[in-house]
C-alpha cells in the first residue's frame, strides 16, 4: 500500500530559525563582519572562489559566513548563485606571462631571470602554533625591496628554446564548457582543466598523491609555481574592441616531468599545467600532477591501470557539490524505499521459515 | 569610436580599463568630487552578470575555462549623444553607472576636469598600490650564497 504523507513544515521552520541562532553563535562576541572573513579567512575564500567557480571575494566571504565555516557548503551557495547570472562572454585567455607576481618559486632552475620570489608563504614556518595570534592583532609592516618592473618570463619558455620540453601549441579553439554541456568520455585536455580546476581540493590532492606514491608515476619537478593578479580582457561588441574588465589573483603551476621519447619523439620532457583562482598553491601543483596523469594517451604511455590515468573516474568524481549532493541525499526520507525493502525481506525470511519447518517436522 | 581615441594622454581603452579594475572605495570618492553630473538617458539599465575566464594549457597552449567572474555593466547617452558604457568587476550598479558617465564625460569636452579629479588620481593610487606589493614581493627574493669548502 502506498500512502503519501506531508508535514514537518513547523519543524523545519524551526530548524532554520535555530540554525540561524546557531550560526550568530552567543551575542556577546562581536558579530563577524564580511570584510573580516574577506581580509582575514582569505584562503578559505579563496577555495570557496575557486570550486565555487566564481570569483567575487565578497560573495564568496558571505557564503562561508552563511555556511558557518563549512566550505563545501559555502561552495554549494556559489553554485547556486552563480547559475542565476546572465552570461555576458567569455574573456580572452589571461596572459599568466604578465603576472603582476606575489611569489614565484622554481624547483628546477635556481638562477632563473625573475629569481626565486618566495612571497607571503607557510614554506620554512615552524608550523609551531602562534599563541602571540590570541592576544593581539598587531604586526609590523614587512620589508620593501626594489619593485620589479618588468613581467617575469615563465621558466618553461628556456626549456622550449633548447627544445627540451614537449611544445604546447597555440590554437584559438573555442573549448568545450561544462557548466553548458554536461561532460561526455572520452573527454578532452581544456575539459579535463575546467573540471580540474573546480574539483575538490582534497579529491586533486589524493589523485595527485597516488601519483607520487607510484600509481601511475611520472615523476614531476615543480618547473614554476607562481601566484600574483592578472588582467581579464574581454572583446565587447558594442566597442568593437577588447577592454580589461577587471583583475583576478591566480596560482600557476607547471611542472616538467620525465618522458622516455617515442616513436616520433625525441626524448624531451612533457607538461602538466594547474591554473586555479586565488593563492591555491597545494591544488594547483595537484592539478598539474593529475593533468599530467591523464595525459598518457598522447603521450603514447601504457595505461597502468591506476586511478589517476582514468578520466572517467577522476572527473566524475572530482566535484565536490555533485558527490555531496548525492552522498547528502540518503539521509532524506526514503520511508517507501526502505518499506518495500522490509517487506521483501519479511517474505523472504517466512519462505525461508517454511523450508525449514517442514523438514524438521519429519525427522 | 575605436580604442585609439584619446583624450588627455589616455585610450578610452586604457581608462575603461582603469574604471573596470578600481576598487569601489577608491573610485566612488573621487567620482563624488565631479560636482555637476550631466543628465543622461539609459540605453541599458545596470545589470549584474557573469564573465567566463579563460586560461590557456601550459599557459601558452589551447584554451580552456578557468571559471566565472562577476561583473556589472550599463550603458547611457549624454543629451548630446555621447553614448558611454560602464564594465565594472565585481557587483555595483552604482560603480557601473558611474564608469559609464565617466566614459561618456571623457568624450566630450569636460575630459579635461574628469581626468583631473577622478582618472589621473584613481591611476596614481591603483600604481602605488601595485608598486608596494611588488616592493614586498622584491625583499622576499632569495639572494643565493655559496658557502667556501675547506679542501683547497
Amino acid at each position: 500500500m502506498y500512502v503519501a504523507v506531508k508535514g514537518g513544515e513547523k519543524a523545519i521552520e524551526n530548524a532554520h530559525a535555530w540554525l540561524a541562532e546557531e550560526r550568530r553563535g552567543d551575542t556577546d562576541i562581536a558579530d563577524l563582519s564580511i570584510a573580516q572573513i574577506r581580509e582575514q579567512l582569505s584562503l578559505a575564500v579563496n577555495r570557496v572562489m575557486a570550486e565555487g567557480s566564481l570569483y567575487d571575494p565578497d560573495l564568496a566571504a558571505l557564503a562561508i559566513k552563511q555556511a558557518r565555516g563549512d566550505l563545501i557548503e559555502a561552495i554549494f551557495l556559489i553554485r547556486a548563485y552563480r547559475t542565476t547570472l546572465p552570461r555576458f562572454g567569455y574573456s580572452n585567455p589571461v596572459k599568466t606571462g604578465d603576472m603582476a607576481c606575489d611569489r614565484r618559486v622554481s624547483a628546477t632552475f635556481k638562477d632563473a631571470p625573475g629569481g626565486q620570489v618566495l612571497g607571503p608563504t607557510f614554506d620554512y614556518t615552524h608550523r609551531l602554533l602562534d599563541f602571540k595570534l590570541a592576544a593581539d592583532g598587531e604586526v609590523a609592516p614587512a620589508p620593501e625591496g626594489d619593485a620589479r618592473q618588468e613581467p617575469t618570463p615563465h621558466i618553461t619558455s628556456f626549456l622550449k628554446g633548447e627544445g627540451v620540453i614537449q611544445d604546447e601549441p597555440l590554437s584559438e579553439d573555442a573549448p568545450g564548457d561544462l557548466t553548458r554541456e554536461p561532460m561526455e568520455f572520452p573527454s578532452n585536455r581544456p575539459l579535463r582543466l575546467q573540471a580540474l580546476t573546480r574539483g575538490d581540493e582534497g579529491f586533486v590532492l589524493g589523485m595527485a598523491y597516488s601519483t607520487q606514491r607510484g600509481y601511475a608515476r611520472n615523476h614531476a619537478f615543480v618547473g614554476e609555481l607562481r601566484i600574483g593578479k592578472v588582467a581579464v580582457e574581454m572583446d565587447i561588441p558594442e566597442l568593437g574592441f577588447a577592454i580589461e574588465i577587471g583583475e583576478v589573483e591566480l596560482t600557476e603551476c607547471e611542472t616538467v616531468n620525465q618522458f622516455q621519447g617515442s616513436k616520433t619523439e625525441p626524448p624531451q620532457f612533457t607538461r602538466g599545467y594547474g591554473l586555479v583562482f586565488g593563492q591555491s598553491e597545494r591544488k594547483a601543483i595537484s592539478m598539474a600532477l593529475v593533468d599530467r596523469a591523464l595525459r598518457w594517451k598522447e603521450l603514447g604511455e601504457d595505461n597502468l591501470g591506476a586511478a589517476a590515468q582514468d578520466e572517467e573516474f577522476v572527473l566524475s568524481h572530482a566535484d565536490n557539490i555533485q558527490a555531496t549532493g548525492f552522498l547528502e541525499h540518503i539521509k532524506l526520507p526514503h520511508y517507501v524505499d526502505f518499506q518495500s525493502e522490509l517487506e521483501l525481506v519479511r517474505k523472504l525470511r517466512r519462505e525461508a521459515e517454511e523450508r525449514i519447518t517442514p523438514k524438521e517436522a519429519a525427522e | 569610436m575605436t580604442e585609439q581615441m584619446k583624450s588627455n594622454g589616455i585610450t578610452r581603452q586604457e581608462w575603461m580599463g582603469l574604471l573596470a579594475r578600481a576598487p569601489e572605495d577608491a573610485m566612488m570618492p573621487l567620482w563624488d568630487r565631479v560636482a555637476d553630473r550631466p543628465s543622461f538617458k539609459w540605453l541599458r539599465s545596470p545589470e549584474i552578470g557573469g564573465v567566463m575566464v579563460r586560461g590557456r594549457a601550459g599557459a601558452i597552449g589551447a584554451p580552456f575555462n578557468l571559471g566565472e567572474m562577476t561583473v556589472t555593466r550599463c550603458s547611457l547617452a549624454l543629451e548630446d549623444g555621447t553614448v558611454g558604457h560602464g564594465y565594472v568587476q565585481g557587483r555595483s550598479k552604482p560603480k557601473a553607472e558611474a564608469a559609464a558617465l565617466i566614459d561618456a564625460l571623457m568624450q566630450t569636452e569636460a575630459a579635461d576636469r574628469l581626468t583631473e579629479l577622478v582618472i589621473t588620481p584613481l591611476k596614481t593610487q591603483m600604481q602605488g598600490k601595485r608598486k608596494a606589493r611588488a616592493a614586498k614581493a622584491a625583499a622576499t627574493k632569495v639572494e643565493f650564497f655559496t658557502l667556501v669548502r675547506g679542501e683547497d
